[in-house]
């Protein structure tokens, strides 16, 4: 019970800070927490499969990417603005999620990382291609902010918007996962056929948990575009499944705090290291290998692992 | 004629990714590897294999240098990283991932983000001609290459000692181990012989192909489409799909140029959609 109480605190005091955070701070870093934010979400919305369902997806940026480019190519190529185009992409992301989820959840284990990899170079290479329509690797500058009633172009203004939809999306994700949906997906995680012999239809479960991912990383997708007001083809690469999958490792797998955490951490670590040296990438990569080796359940294991190692001598 | 020479082309091409795919398959055969970094070592050989070129002009130099520095990356990656994680393939998963990122970002450190073409060797500098067309000599060497390397593997596997203690590995390692056989030496020869398969197919490659940074994603996306249509654990899988695929990246890029990957990847999510373990794999 005073670890329910506890975390309810800590959640309340966190939520304190991000809202009293871009008083105290420069633009850059209110900038800096809002990107955090998003990937924060991204990660939660890869957590869904990999820590809950147990399907570890490598191709979880086509749908991030996806729901960034409906929002450029709307407003764009169409003139279309935030009201319908966020919807769209959020559409747009669904629909991806729902035709790769059919023909990835044939397979399972290696096959089913393969698979979606393979599926979400796909849709980056129709990104890098077709150059008269999505600007190929030049991308597509000039995205405007959504108004909703009130403007979202300066730094605040834009953080508070991406505060408030990051945090409902997480209440949402938080009730799922605790939902009996939720619970019966971490009984297929822990066995299939177990599960299938109590009647569940293991199919149906993976299909919706894929489905739903694949929208709140669209969301995610949608934020991003307009945080940076561009889209290019880096949104949807492997490189950033990669990322996300980092974070959520990372942070620790079946928790949503853990991807949260494991987000804001490789965010920071990105920009603060890139200003350090170009090689990011490589940084990035020790830091997969290291974090493999040494902390394999993540940072939230570790500190599971302290805490039973304290109460047990 | 166009037709033959789009065929060699295809052919070609296959035999380039059977040389990749084939390790790819045979790793996770043998240890339930995914061995994302399987790209790496193909554009790091062919990288290494450009420096040798440059320094001493032989191609057959450029082949055994880079096949021998890669087989010792992979020896050291499986020892020392993937050897702790045995049969728990998230881990092992990431840590291949971990080393794609470090070895693409060392190559553009050292060898520049400019194509880089690898002179090709001047034996077979010249043209066959066919009718109206010339096919470049050097293609036909590169499918002359991939069929005796799928013979020697083949004839490997099925004749020798080692081969045999190989497909009872892949079979099942337990058993394998309980018999006797050395398992874990065997781990770290079929990683070390994949990885210098792989880089055999950078160098081969780079005269026709050119390296470049994103080729290590490439090669790696286009081995896992032949494995996903061939079937893990395979060798006549590997070959089957390489050569499948070759062919229709090649159909692809001369008829329908704007969606050169769609001709691969529609053919493989109809395989998926029929046989999901692929056309020789199990289970």
């Amino acid at each position: 019970m005073t670890g329910r109480v506890g975390s309810f605190v800590a959640c309340v005091l966190v939520l304190a800070l991000l809202l009293v955070l871009p008083q105290t701070m420069r633009p850059y870093y209110v900038g800096l927490v809002t990107k955090m934010l998003i990937f924060a979400l991204f990660a939660m919305s890869l957590d869904l499969l990999l820590g809950y369902a147990g399907l570890a997806s490598l191709g979880h940026a086509a749908f991030f990417g996806v729901a960034a480019y409906t929002i450029a190519l709307l407003l764009l190529r169409a003139g279309i603005g935030g009201w319908i185009a966020l919807p769209a992409a959020l559409a747009a992301s669904t629909v991806t999620g729902a035709l790769i989820a059919a023909l990835a959840l044939r397979a399972r284990g290696s096959y089913f990382l393969m698979i979606t990899f393979a599926l979400a170079q796909v849709v980056w290479s129709v990104a890098f291609g077709w150059r008269s329509f999505t600007g190929g690797d030049d991308g597509l500058p000039g995205i405007a902010r959504p108004n909703f009633g009130w403007s979202l172009d300066s730094t605040v203004s834009f953080y508070y918007f991406v505060l408030a939809v990051v945090g409902l999306a997480t209440l949402l994700l938080a009730a799922i996962v605790k939902s009996p949906f939720g619970r019966a997906l971490r009984g297929i995680r822990e066995s299939e056929s177990r599960m299938q012999a109590l009647g569940y239809d293991v199919w149906r479960y993976q299909f919706v948990a894929f489905v739903l991912a694949a929208a709140f990383a669209g969301l995610a997708g949608a934020l991003y575009a307009y945080f940076n007001r561009f889209v290019g083809t880096e949104y949807l690469h492997v490189i950033q499944s990669a990322e996300a999958l980092i974070m959520v490792i990372l942070g620790g797998a079946g928790t949503l705090i853990g991807p949260a955490i494991g987000a804001a951490l490789i965010v920071f670590l990105e920009d603060y290291i890139s200003s350090l040296t170009q090689h990011w990438l490589l940084v990035l990569g020790i830091i997969y290998v290291l974090v493999t080796v040494l902390a394999p359940r993540g940072l939230v294991g570790l500190v599971v692992d302290y805490r039973q190692r304290r109460f047990e001598p | 004629m166009v037709w033959v020479i789009h065929v060699l082309n295809g052919v070609a091409i296959g035999m380039l990714l059977f040389l990749l795919a084939a390790g790819l398959s045979l790793i996770y055969g043998l240890m339930k590897i995914l061995n994302l970094t399987h790209g790496s070592f193909y554009l790091v050989g062919g990288y290494i294999g450009l420096t040798v070129m440059q320094r001493t002009g032989s191609f057959v130099l450029a082949l055994i240098v880079a096949a021998a520095a890669v087989a010792l990356i992979g020896t050291v990656i499986e020892r020392y990283f993937l050897r702790r994680f045995h049969l728990d393939e998230l881990p092992q998963t990431l840590v291949t991932f971990g080393f794609l990122f470090i070895f693409a970002d060392l190559s553009l450190w050292i060898w520049g983000g400019d194509p880089v073409m690898l002179r090709q060797p001047r034996i077979f500098a010249g043209s066959l001609s066919m009718g109206d067309y010339n096919y470049p000599f050097y293609r036909l060497f590169l499918i002359a290459v991939g069929l005796v390397i799928a013979g020697g593997l083949w004839w490997f596997q099925e004749h020798t000692r080692l081969g045999t203690m190989l497909r009872a590995g892949v079979d099942d390692a337990e058993i394998a181990r309980a018999l006797g056989i050395n398992v874990s030496l065997l781990f770290t020869l079929v990683f070390a012989a994949g990885a210098a398969l792989a880089a055999l197919g950078g160098v081969l490659a780079a005269p026709v192909l050119s390296l470049y940074p994103g080729a290590d994603f490439d090669a790696l996306i286009l081995a896992f489409v032949v494995v996903i249509v061939g079937g893990l654990g395979s060798l006549k899988g590997a070959l089957v799909g390489a050569l499948l695929v070759g062919l229709l990246d090649d159909f692809g890029k001369a008829f329908f140029p704007q969606f050169a990957l769609f001709t691969v990847f529609v053919p493989m999510a109809f395989i998926l959609v029929v046989r999901p373990t692929g056309l020789f794999g199990r289970r």
